[in-house]
């Protein structure tokens, strides 16, 4: 029998990581699953894998944008952009369908033009902008119950209440791994490089799960081997956004004696927090986590949630400083930031906003400013 | 030339009231709400509280070029470089007072936000509830990207209950569903006399032009479901209808029709009122203008229950891009237009993007399609002499095509 080479879970992460399409077209190779795209955290991945169907977030990937740019100005904000191109370019040649979830003004009109533009089933998830009352919570429930039916009719299947409850839990145990990462870079920082969590949410975002499941149970075991209960004297950060993956940012910051011991990103904790009940209509149950986990800045959730929410992270995890990634031209993010920095000089905390396109070098200049906020902790 | 519409005179007049009645609201009594200028104004109406629109608002920053310096401010404070000059300027000014109104806007007592024109404005209206510290209400509209479902009609209907409990609460009265159905009756009124306007554009030549209308929809926007607004959109629709009868027309020698697409460019109004002019096109109609007429076919005048939502959502600004391409199909043929303006405008993404698409959908109709990035307040966005250069060429090939 040929001996099997056994490839460690983190290398199998960043590989994925590294060329995310490469792997799903290898996947759709393979074992024939139709593949399905979604633009942003609010697609309920249940759904889909209950419909034997797999779920993955389109990231982006394009860096020229010479197609995008003949359907969206230069002032969208470079992840509609690059999402645009992916599918322009012949990149996702492997796409069966594609969600959008209502989210910003942006990815509204991406849908639309997504839909005249490139060959794929379209689903629209016309959601609520409001999620603190009993009416929208219900709106959304029938949202998501329409989504089923969508999916059930476009591919000619049948997604039944076993394989949703199936699917939910084996998310829910996909996102308690992925958040038990997380605690355990906020309980002893350092525990792994930024750069490597970073790569394997972003890879766990595309991979099969049940797959996932495997690599990031073995990967969790492995650092736990590794853990000393020392007195760890490092500087802790959060980071604010909507997405991030730029290594280099961890770099500076680990150069420094501070690590990323939380964010809020859509391409971090945003994706994983909130778990979702196993009992009762498995549909109203997935609504429901949307509505309780913390939200999009492009979702309401009473007022001051977003400036409530970051001070809970901050106390959680023991922060010391905030750094917000924003995309340049992003609306609903870059309106938040003001009233949040008011509230963290009022805490005296120390933080620093840099704007930034998906695939930007960090340059000198921001490498400086990342650098001079962490020497004045 | 026709010179300039007698009405304006009277609808300056009727703005300046209004605004000194709005800040003097409190002595009477009297509660100020801010509201999204795509929200269902009619049960503030029927409440008796005054709505003031920090658009509107806005736009008149727009107009006394004051968008880019309210801006700069903003963006002192933290607020972006890229997003929405309205949201912008509504915010220093509420801090500075600088504005066009003495004083600026009145403080409000409720805000009153819709999402069906953008996400923006939920983010600005959060702001400005934090700040003020009043209660927000969210008519929540959901996209209609090819379909307004079943139950997003539900949602929408559920919601205007919901807006009056909202209404009822914060001012410890009973709604007045006699007084609302007659506001309703009246507001739909002046949407058909705001559209009867809008047509006399179909006449050659053009009684007004799309500034005119930018000019005389305030009143629409603000005051819809009061008799005021009746009676002023029946004297400018008689004085139109005059002019159309003598052949008189906005702009001297009418050659060349023109549609213009997005919100107007506020502080160049005259210089491109003027450019086009000297080549005798007249801008005849408007997508954004139109849309406070655009969806009178779902209102029930006897039913605002189970109408109102169904309209507010059903807006211009809440439909797919390829909806929006009918629509502009529809005014081309109407209006008999030799060519498309596109104000590309940075502060307004959800109108702005899909543009290019429109303009590819219009393939078909062989039309010239000019795209003018600005943006509507904010003068530092904005390159005159490029956008001469542009309007220029523009203006050539439609005399070309045309002779
Ligand atoms: S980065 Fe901002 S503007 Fe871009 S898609 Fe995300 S929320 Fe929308
Ligand atoms: S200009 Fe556009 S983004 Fe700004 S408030 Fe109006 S609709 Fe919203």
């Amino acid at each position: 029998m040929k001996e099997e080479i056994k490839i460690p879970a983190l290398l199998q992460f960043k590989e994925v990581a590294r060329a995310p399409y490469e792997y799903l077209r290898e996947l759709k190779k393979t074992t024939g699953v139709q593949m399905i795209g979604s633009s942003c955290t609010y697609t309920p991945e249940e759904i889909i894998l209950a419909a034997g169907l797999h779920p993955f977030r389109i990231f982006a990937e394009s860096q020229s944008l010479s197609r995008a740019d003949a359907h969206i100005q230069a002032y969208g904000c470079s992840m509609v952009r690059g999402m645009l191109e992916d599918g322009l370019s012949g990149n996702l040649d492997f796409l069966d369908g594609v969600v959008f979830p209502h989210a910003c003004d942006s990815i509204q009109r991406l849908s639309d033009i997504w839909r005249l533009n490139v060959r794929s089933l379209h689903f629209d998830l016309l959601l609520p902008v409001k999620l603190d009352t009993p009416l929208a919570k219900s709106y959304f429930e029938k949202v998501t119950e329409r989504f089923r039916r969508d999916l059930e009719r476009a591919f000619d299947v049948a997604i039944t209440e076993e394989a949703l409850i199936a699917a939910i839990e084996l998310m829910n145990e996909f996102r308690n791994l992925l958040r038990k990462l997380y605690l355990m870079q906020s309980q002893y920082p350092g525990i792994m490089k930024g750069s490597d969590l970073g790569q394997v949410v972003e890879a766990s975002m595309v991979m099969d799960k049940k797959k996932a499941v495997a690599l990031l149970k073995e990967w969790v075991s492995e650092l736990e081997a590794g853990v000393k209960p020392e007195k760890i004297n490092k500087k802790r950060i959060l980071i604010s956004g909507s997405v991030c993956s730029h290594p280099d940012i961890h770099q500076i910051i680990e150069a420094n004696n501070a690590v990323v011991v939380y964010d809020d990103l859509c391409s971090g904790s945003r994706y994983f927090e909130g778990i979702i009940s196993n009992t009762g209509n498995p549909v109203q149950a997935i609504a429901g986590r949307y509505t309780e986990r913390y939200v999009c800045p492009a979702k309401h959730l009473g007022v001051g949630f977003q400036m409530e929410n970051m001070k809970k992270l901050i106390q959680e995890h023991k922060v010391d400083a905030v750094l917000f990634l924003l995309l340049k031209f992003c609306e609903p993010f870059s309106f938040d930031y003001p009233d949040i920095k008011k509230e963290l000089e009022a805490m005296k905390l120390p933080f620093l906003m840099v704007e930034m396109d998906r695939h930007n070098e960090v340059d000198e200049q921001m490498r400086t400013r990342i650098d001079t906020l962490l020497e004045i902790l | 030339m026709a010179g300039r519409l007698k009405a304006t005179k009277r609808m300056k007049k009727i703005m300046r009231r209004y605004y000194t009645q709005a800040k003097y609201a409190h002595l009477f009594g009297k509660k100020v709400a801010w509201i999204t200028s795509g929200g269902p104004v009619e049960p503030l109406i029927a409440m008796n509280i005054i709505p003031v629109y920090p658009e509107n608002h806005g736009a008149m920053i727009g107009a006394s070029k004051m968008g880019g310096k309210l801006s700069e401010f903003a963006e002192g404070m933290g607020y972006s470089q890229d997003v929405c000059s309205y949201a912008k300027g509504d915010i220093t000014s509420s801090i500075t007072k600088e504005s066009p109104i003495p004083g600026g806007l009145p403080k409000p007592d409720l805000l009153v936000c819709s999402n069906n024109i953008c996400g923006t404005v939920l983010k600005w209206y959060e702001i400005q509830a934090r700040k003020f510290n009043v209660p927000l209400f969210i008519y929540d509209t959901p996209f209609v990207h090819t379909e307004f479902t079943q139950e997003a009609k539900e949602y929408v209907d559920a919601q205007t209950q919901e807006y009056i409990q909202f209404l009822e609460r914060v001012t410890g009265k009973k709604f007045n569903h006699k007084r609302m159905k007659k506001v309703w009756r009246l507001s739909l009124k002046s949407m058909h006399l705001w559209k009867a306007v809008l047509e006399t554009a179909e006449h050659k030549p053009s009684p007004m032009t799309a500034f005119d209308a930018f000019f005389h929809l305030a009143l629409i926007v603000t005051l819809r479901g009061k008799k005021t607004v009746v009676r002023y959109y029946q004297l400018l629709l008689k004085e139109l209808k005059e002019r159309t009868e003598q052949d008189v027309g906005a702009v001297e020698n009418e050659k060349y029709r023109l549609l213009w697409d997005n919100l107007p460019i506020w502080f160049r109004m005259r210089w491109l009122s003027e450019k086009f002019a000297g080549h005798q096109a007249a801008l005849v109609a408007d997508t954004y203008t139109q849309a406070w007429c655009g969806v009178i076919d779902y209102i029930d005048e006897n039913d605002y229950m189970s109408s109102l939502g169904e309209a507010y959502t059903r807006i211009h600004l809440n439909v797919g891009v390829d909806q929006m391409a009918e629509t502009i199909k529809k005014f081309i043929k109407q209006y008999n237009v030799d060519g498309l303006v596109m104000h590309s405008n940075r502060s307004c993404k959800p109108y702005s993007f899909g543009q290019y698409d429109i303009q590819n959908l219009l393939r078909e109709m062989d039309i010239p399609v000019l795209i003018l990035e600005a943006d509507m307040t904010d003068e530092r966005k904005f390159s005159e002499s490029q956008a001469e250069t542009r309007i220029d060429a523009f203006m050539e090939m439609i005399k070309q095509k045309k002779n």
